[in-house]
């Protein structure tokens, strides 16, 4: 009974190694975005020619400037528009079907895009709005694009 | 004078009376005083105009509202609207829970009959008892004298909607979407009129105040209290105004005329 039941075991765990195996492969297969083993996620290319800071830099640090912004604005309304959250949102805004940015509901969002890949999970935009606003009575609008013109 | 002037700093550093008295002595006391009180009048009746974007809301500062109440007219509720609008806070038909950062409140004098009419927000204490009982710090008055709530730090305990005299902050209890971009609200907070801290360090006026020009009858004046050349600093320097419920000694921002 005993060694009956543990072949039973070793034998299933095989079956399902070599299922998941096949799953992985046909996935890499199918990803045909890069000739790597491992999928990729889809992030939207953001609009302008670059972001606030080097690429790889916001892939790794975004988290910390947003939060730094974050309490420089609300407790001491510091205003600067570099690291601002509107900002990101507003370059960073994906077209859905209907011309209209897509909202943080849709997978195709840009932080979505990554964050979901990465299980990672923000409470941001529970408050925060996902898509631009344009803010017509603002005199300080283009001055990101000013800046990185330089 | 000059004696005067240096004299509050060590005696009293937290006078309220300290900066209206020099308001108030200003045209006798000119000569002396006219240096400290040209710094001030270089940004113009408004001050955040010199306040760059990467500057730090200052305590210089002490953004306030005087409202005519003589002025207000029962039947007009453009602040309400305006506030609505602005901050886009949309109700669900629900009075009782509906968030509400501005009201308007009528008042009768039973002997007389006398009919008022004034809208009531939050008054932007100098001692604001919503901060003393915030277990977090969420609540919090800002340099600049505005009373505000930091919804990054807020977990919804609603200690400060009751330690408020003035009714004056409402709770989300909805999943909110479609929120304006410059003013995020979500469930689970606690909220209440920011002066449209948004506007003011963009150097524009509070909604409210902007409506009541515009289409009201103008009786909401917004300025910096701290500012003796200001509009708002003179007016009560030289009129009578007053404070809701002064008696709490909480010294409010907002103060009424004719109430
Ligand atoms: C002026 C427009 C603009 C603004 C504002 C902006 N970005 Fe970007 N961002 C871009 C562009 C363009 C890229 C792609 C750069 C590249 O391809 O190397 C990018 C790339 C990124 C990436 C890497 C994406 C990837 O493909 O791996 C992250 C993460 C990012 N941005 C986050 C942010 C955050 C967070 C903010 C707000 C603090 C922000 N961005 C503000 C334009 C912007
Ligand atoms: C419960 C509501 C709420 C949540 C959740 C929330 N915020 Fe905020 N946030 C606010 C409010 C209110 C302001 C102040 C807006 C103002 O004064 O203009 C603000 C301001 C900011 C600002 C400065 C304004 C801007 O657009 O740059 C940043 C940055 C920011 N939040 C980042 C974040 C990040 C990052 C998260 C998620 C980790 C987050 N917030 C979650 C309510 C919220
Ligand atoms: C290139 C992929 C990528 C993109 C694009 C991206 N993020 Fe992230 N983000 C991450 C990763 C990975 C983490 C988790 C890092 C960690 O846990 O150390 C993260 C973490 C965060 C955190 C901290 C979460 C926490 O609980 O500590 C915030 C806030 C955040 N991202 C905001 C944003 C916003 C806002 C956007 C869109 C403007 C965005 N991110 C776009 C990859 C991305």
């Amino acid at each position: 009974m005993r060694l009956n039941r543990s072949a039973m075991i070793t034998i299933a765990v095989a079956l399902a190694l070599f299922a998941s195996l096949a799953v992985v492969v046909t996935a890499a297969e199918k990803n045909d975005r890069t000739m790597s083993e491992v999928p990729v996620p889809a992030i939207p290319q953001g609009q302008g020619e670059r972001c606030v800071e080097d690429t790889d830099f916001m892939r790794r640090n975004h988290m910390t400037l947003l939060m730094h912004q974050r309490d420089d604005t609300m407790l001491q309304g510091i205003r600067t528009k570099q690291y601002s959250l509107k900002e990101c949102v507003n370059c960073h805004a994906v077209q859905g079907k209907d011309e209209s940015a897509v909202s943080v509901s849709d997978p195709k969002h840009f932080c979505r895009a990554c964050h979901d890949y990465a299980a990672v999970k923000i409470d941001c935009f529970e408050c925060h709005s996902s898509r631009p606003e344009i803010d017509a009575a603002s005199p300080h609008d283009g001055l990101i694009a000013e800046m990185l013109k330089e | 004078m000059n004696r005067k002037a240096d004299k509050p700093a060590t005696a009293m550093p937290f006078d309220p009376g300290r900066r209206s008295f020099l308001a108030g002595t200003a045209a006798t006391a000119g000569v002396a005083l006219a240096p400290g009180i040209f710094l001030y009048s270089v940004g113009a009746s408004r001050s955040a105009e010199a306040r760059a974007l990467d500057e730090a809301a200052s305590s210089e500062v002490r953004w306030g509202m005087l409202i005519d109440v003589n002025r207000c007219d029962s039947g007009c509720n453009d602040c309400v609207s305006a506030c609505v609008t602005e901050n886009g806070l949309q109700g669900h038909g629900r009075p009782a829970t509906d968030p509400q950062w501005i009201r308007k409140i009528d008042l009768r004098d039973p002997n007389t009959g006398r009919e008022q009419s004034l809208p009531v927000m939050c008054q932007h204490c100098d001692e604001p008892p919503c901060v003393d009982v915030c277990p977090t710090g969420a609540s919090f008055k800002r340099a600049d004298g505005i009373v505000l709530v930091n919804k990054h730090t807020c977990i919804g305990c609603r200690y400060c909607i009751s330690a408020c005299p003035y009714k004056a902050r409402s709770f989300v209890h909805e999943t909110l979407e479609d929120q304006k971009s410059y003013a995020p609200r979500g469930k689970g907070t606690v909220e209440s009129c920011t002066l449209c801290v948004h506007r003011i360090d963009d150097d524009r006026q509070p909604a409210c105040v902007e409506a009541c020009s515009d289409t009201g009858g103008g009786a909401m004046l917004f300025g910096d209290l701290n500012n003796p050349d200001s509009e708002i600093a003179r007016r009560v320097a030289q009129y009578a105004s007053q404070q809701i419920r002064a008696d709490l000694g909480l010294n409010p921002a907002v103060r009424y005329r004719n109430l």
